[in-house]
Protein backbone atom coordinates (compact mmCIF):
# COMPACT_ATOMS: atom_id res chain seq x y z
CA UNK A 1 0.00 0.00 0.00
CA UNK A 2 2.85 2.56 1.24
CA UNK A 3 4.75 1.60 -2.35
CA UNK A 4 1.87 1.97 -4.75
CA UNK A 5 1.35 5.14 -2.86
CA UNK A 6 5.00 6.25 -3.27
CA UNK A 7 4.40 5.32 -6.95
CA UNK A 8 1.67 6.94 -8.11
CA UNK A 9 3.54 10.63 -6.37
CA UNK A 10 6.75 9.83 -8.37
CA UNK A 11 4.39 9.74 -11.55
CA UNK A 12 2.36 13.12 -10.26
CA UNK A 13 5.84 14.53 -9.86
CA UNK A 14 7.21 13.27 -13.11
CA UNK A 15 4.11 14.91 -15.17
CA UNK A 16 4.99 18.37 -12.64
CA UNK A 17 8.50 18.44 -14.06
CA UNK A 18 7.60 17.66 -17.54
CA UNK A 19 4.87 20.48 -17.17
CA UNK A 20 7.63 22.82 -16.09
CA UNK A 21 9.96 21.64 -19.48
CA UNK A 22 7.47 22.45 -21.21
CA UNK A 23 7.07 25.89 -20.05
CA UNK A 24 10.87 26.38 -21.16
CA UNK A 25 11.27 24.96 -23.74
CA UNK A 26 8.16 25.75 -25.98
CA UNK A 27 8.57 28.24 -28.54
CA UNK A 28 5.27 30.49 -27.92
CA UNK A 29 3.06 32.35 -25.02
CA UNK A 30 -0.18 29.74 -26.14
CA UNK A 31 1.86 26.33 -26.27
CA UNK A 32 3.22 27.28 -22.92
CA UNK A 33 0.63 28.19 -21.88
CA UNK A 34 -1.05 24.68 -22.67
CA UNK A 35 2.14 22.82 -21.39
CA UNK A 36 1.92 24.22 -18.12
CA UNK A 37 -1.54 23.74 -17.43
CA UNK A 38 -2.69 20.46 -18.85
CA UNK A 39 0.20 18.55 -17.49
CA UNK A 40 0.36 20.37 -14.11
CA UNK A 41 -2.73 19.67 -13.49
CA UNK A 42 -2.79 16.24 -14.07
CA UNK A 43 0.40 15.66 -12.07
CA UNK A 44 -1.13 17.73 -9.04
CA UNK A 45 -4.58 15.26 -8.98
CA UNK A 46 -1.80 12.12 -9.43
CA UNK A 47 -0.49 13.32 -6.31
CA UNK A 48 -3.22 13.63 -4.56
CA UNK A 49 -4.82 10.22 -5.75
CA UNK A 50 -1.64 9.23 -4.21
CA UNK A 51 -2.10 11.07 -0.71
CA UNK A 52 -5.92 9.81 -1.22
CA UNK A 53 -4.48 5.71 -1.11
CA UNK A 54 -2.23 6.81 2.19
CA UNK A 55 -5.13 8.16 4.17
CA UNK A 56 -8.36 6.89 2.99
CA UNK A 57 -9.95 8.80 5.81
CA UNK A 58 -9.38 12.38 4.55
CA UNK A 59 -11.17 11.41 1.46
CA UNK A 60 -14.03 14.02 1.14
CA UNK A 61 -11.50 16.83 1.15
CA UNK A 62 -9.49 15.62 -1.21
CA UNK A 63 -11.72 14.71 -3.25
CA UNK A 64 -12.98 18.47 -3.08
CA UNK A 65 -9.46 19.94 -3.77
CA UNK A 66 -9.62 17.92 -6.77
CA UNK A 67 -12.82 18.95 -7.93
CA UNK A 68 -11.85 22.52 -8.06
CA UNK A 69 -8.41 21.85 -9.55
CA UNK A 70 -10.11 20.78 -12.30
CA UNK A 71 -12.94 23.70 -12.19
CA UNK A 72 -10.58 26.17 -11.96
CA UNK A 73 -7.47 25.57 -13.99
CA UNK A 74 -9.19 25.69 -17.65
CA UNK A 75 -11.35 28.85 -16.50
CA UNK A 76 -7.68 30.37 -15.34
CA UNK A 77 -5.80 29.14 -18.65
CA UNK A 78 -8.74 30.21 -20.75
CA UNK A 79 -8.80 33.51 -19.06
CA UNK A 80 -5.09 34.14 -20.07
CA UNK A 81 -5.18 33.17 -23.71
CA UNK A 82 -8.11 35.65 -23.97
CA UNK A 83 -6.12 38.47 -22.65
CA UNK A 84 -2.90 37.70 -24.48
CA UNK A 85 -5.44 37.12 -27.81
CA UNK A 86 -7.19 40.39 -26.90
CA UNK A 87 -3.44 42.23 -26.69
CA UNK A 88 -2.75 41.20 -30.09
CA UNK A 89 -0.15 38.22 -29.15
CA UNK A 90 0.87 36.41 -32.61
CA UNK A 91 0.63 32.67 -32.85
CA UNK A 92 4.37 31.03 -33.37
CA UNK A 93 4.77 30.62 -37.39
CA UNK A 94 4.37 26.82 -37.21
CA UNK A 95 0.84 27.35 -35.57
CA UNK A 96 -1.06 30.40 -37.11
CA UNK A 97 -3.77 30.21 -39.99
CA UNK A 98 -6.29 32.74 -40.49
CA UNK A 99 -7.26 34.23 -37.41
CA UNK A 100 -10.38 35.19 -36.41
CA UNK A 101 -10.90 38.75 -35.41
CA UNK A 102 -10.87 39.57 -31.76
CA UNK A 103 -13.92 39.49 -29.70
CA UNK B 1 11.00 8.58 3.93
CA UNK B 2 11.83 6.25 1.12
CA UNK B 3 14.20 6.71 -1.73
CA UNK B 4 10.92 7.05 -4.44
CA UNK B 5 9.43 9.85 -2.16
CA UNK B 6 12.98 12.02 -2.12
CA UNK B 7 12.97 11.28 -5.78
CA UNK B 8 9.29 13.06 -6.60
CA UNK B 9 10.79 15.71 -4.24
CA UNK B 10 13.88 16.65 -6.33
CA UNK B 11 11.19 16.62 -9.22
CA UNK B 12 8.49 19.35 -7.81
CA UNK B 13 11.64 21.23 -6.44
CA UNK B 14 12.90 21.21 -9.61
CA UNK B 15 9.42 21.97 -11.55
CA UNK B 16 8.98 25.30 -9.34
CA UNK B 17 12.58 26.41 -10.31
CA UNK B 18 12.23 25.90 -14.06
CA UNK B 19 8.80 27.95 -13.88
CA UNK B 20 10.99 30.74 -11.94
CA UNK B 21 13.35 30.78 -14.39
CA UNK B 22 10.25 31.36 -17.02
CA UNK B 23 8.79 33.71 -14.80
CA UNK B 24 12.32 35.36 -14.82
CA UNK B 25 12.50 35.47 -18.52
CA UNK B 26 9.84 35.22 -19.88
CA UNK B 27 9.36 37.73 -22.43
CA UNK B 28 6.28 39.12 -22.35
CA UNK B 29 3.31 39.47 -18.79
CA UNK B 30 1.53 36.57 -20.13
CA UNK B 31 4.34 34.53 -20.45
CA UNK B 32 4.72 35.29 -15.94
CA UNK B 33 1.04 34.62 -15.62
CA UNK B 34 1.30 31.72 -16.72
CA UNK B 35 3.96 30.87 -14.94
CA UNK B 36 2.74 31.99 -11.46
CA UNK B 37 -0.74 29.82 -12.61
CA UNK B 38 1.51 26.43 -12.76
CA UNK B 39 3.57 27.17 -9.76
CA UNK B 40 -0.05 27.74 -7.98
CA UNK B 41 -1.01 24.42 -8.96
CA UNK B 42 2.43 23.01 -7.89
CA UNK B 43 1.95 24.41 -4.64
CA UNK B 44 -1.38 23.11 -3.87
CA UNK B 45 -0.20 19.69 -4.45
CA UNK B 46 3.17 20.40 -2.29
CA UNK B 47 0.60 21.18 0.61
CA UNK B 48 -1.50 17.83 -0.23
CA UNK B 49 1.94 16.18 0.48
CA UNK B 50 2.95 18.49 3.50
CA UNK B 51 -0.51 17.20 4.81
CA UNK B 52 0.50 14.03 4.66
CA UNK B 53 3.56 14.44 5.62
CA UNK B 54 2.88 16.02 9.12
CA UNK B 55 -0.34 13.68 9.40
CA UNK B 56 -2.43 16.66 10.17
CA UNK B 57 -5.53 17.11 8.68
CA UNK B 58 -5.88 21.08 8.62
CA UNK B 59 -3.32 21.82 6.05
CA UNK B 60 -5.95 20.25 3.15
CA UNK B 61 -8.25 23.25 3.90
CA UNK B 62 -4.87 25.72 3.60
CA UNK B 63 -4.35 23.89 0.09
CA UNK B 64 -7.96 24.56 -0.49
CA UNK B 65 -7.98 28.19 0.40
CA UNK B 66 -4.66 28.79 -1.82
CA UNK B 67 -5.87 27.23 -4.86
CA UNK B 68 -8.89 29.84 -4.27
CA UNK B 69 -6.51 32.69 -4.44
CA UNK B 70 -4.11 31.93 -6.94
CA UNK B 71 -7.09 31.28 -9.44
CA UNK B 72 -8.91 34.74 -8.29
CA UNK B 73 -5.11 36.11 -8.43
CA UNK B 74 -4.37 34.68 -12.03
CA UNK B 75 -7.97 35.62 -13.24
CA UNK B 76 -7.51 39.33 -11.92
CA UNK B 77 -4.19 39.63 -13.36
CA UNK B 78 -5.60 38.61 -16.89
CA UNK B 79 -8.84 40.59 -16.75
CA UNK B 80 -6.96 43.97 -15.75
CA UNK B 81 -4.08 43.34 -18.59
CA UNK B 82 -7.05 43.12 -21.32
CA UNK B 83 -9.61 45.59 -19.14
CA UNK B 84 -6.39 48.16 -19.65
CA UNK B 85 -6.40 47.81 -23.29
CA UNK B 86 -9.71 48.04 -23.66
CA UNK B 87 -9.66 51.23 -21.95
CA UNK B 88 -7.15 52.85 -24.15
CA UNK B 89 -9.44 52.20 -27.19
CA UNK B 90 -12.20 53.87 -26.13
Amino acid sequence: MNFLSDLILFIGSLFMFLAAVGLIRMPDMYTRLQAGTKAATLGSIAMILGIWVLHPEWSAKLLLIIFFILLTSPVGSSTIARSAFILGHIPWVKTSRDQETPS
Amino acid sequence: MSMLQILSLILIGSAVLLSLLRMLLGPTTHDRVVAADTIGVITTAGIVWIASYLNNEIYLDIALVYGALAFIGVVAIARALDSVRQGERE
